[in-house]
């Protein structure tokens, strides 16, 4: 009773929290909003005893990938009132399209749910289960190919990020350390051999 | 009790919403990836409730990787946002038609 009481509180902010991600003009709060929606979304992982991805949504998610967010939002000065002008036009098809695509599947999940008679909550888990040792036993030997791959992934990220935002300013004064450390003595200095002269 | 059509249904609507987030704020960029993070959320509840509902980890591995390329997908997309704004002083989706020729 107080699982569902928890689930259905929760979820209802959670729902909150991203129409406010969708209709705020200011990409500051729709950040923040967004930020907001996570940690709800966390909380609804915690009840479905998903404790370790919980964990990583907010570490991971919220802490460096929402920084991230605002971060460039803040960065970038971006046109409020632009935006706003667009609202009016496409506000009536967005919304009625999110209507139908939510009555559809909301139909399709408790018709089958119906049939299927899933209805009795989820399974308890057995005695002294721990999440993050069942993910870690998956993970590091039937899925260690794709987590090899996703760290390939992550190399990627680095270097695209990087390689896009460097900027390279024309005219800077900068050391070229490879001609530094190849010079010769004999690139510097010139000797020059010539007979003594005579005191004037 | 909290079943698996529960956080079916909380997914639905979650992903229902970033797409008329989607259709709503087209102008903005920002906006389109954060509805676009919105829709990588939604679908990661569903994986959840699957894997909780079928007592099968693998679910919650795939959200595991789906995390991580969402990840370095939101770092890349941002660092284009980043480079598209030094060059054209604007990120409105509506003045990228370089390429219309």
């Amino acid at each position: 009773m107080l699982h569902s009481i928890v689930f259905y509180v929760f979820a209802g902010i959670m729902f909150l929290g991203a129409l406010g991600v969708v209709f705020s003009r200011n990409p500051v709060h729709a950040v923040m909003f967004l930020v907001f929606t996570f940690f709800n979304a966390a909380i609804l992982w915690l009840l479905a005893e998903a404790e370790f991805l919980a964990i990583v949504l907010v570490l991971v998610y919220v802490g460096a990938v929402m920084v991230l967010f605002l971060f460039v939002v803040m960065m970038l000065e971006v046109d409020v009132e632009a935006a706003k002008r667009g609202l009016t036009r496409y506000a009536p098809l967005g919304v009625g399209l999110a209507l139908i695509m939510a009555f559809e599947l909301i139909n399709v999940i408790w018709l089958r749910g119906q049939m299927a008679n899933v209805d009795s909550g989820f399974k308890p888990n057995p005695e002294g289960y721990s999440n993050t040792e069942a993910l870690g036993a998956v993970l590091y030997t039937e899925h260690v190919y794709a987590f090899e791959i996703a760290a390939v992934i992550l190399l990627l990220a680095i270097i695209a990020a990087i390689t896009l935002t460097m900027r390279r300013r024309p005219g800077l004064k900068v050391q070229n350390i490879a001609k530094q450390v190849a010079v010769t003595a004999k690139d510097r200095i010139r000797v020059v051999k010539m007979d003594a002269e005579k005191k004037q | 009790m909290i079943g698996l059509h529960h956080y079916l249904t909380v997914g639905a609507m979650l992903f229902v919403l970033s797409i008329a987030g989607i259709v709503i704020n087209r102008k903005n960029l920002i906006l389109l990836l954060m509805c676009i993070e919105l829709m990588l959320l939604a679908v990661n509840t569903n994986f959840i409730a699957f894997s909780r509902y079928l007592g099968d980890e693998t679910g919650q591995v795939f959200v595991f990787f789906i995390l991580t390329v969402a990840a370095a997908e939101a770092a890349i997309g941002l660092a284009i946002l980043v480079v598209l704004f030094r060059n054209r002083r604007s990120i409105a989706v509506q003045e990228l038609n370089t390429l219309k020729g």
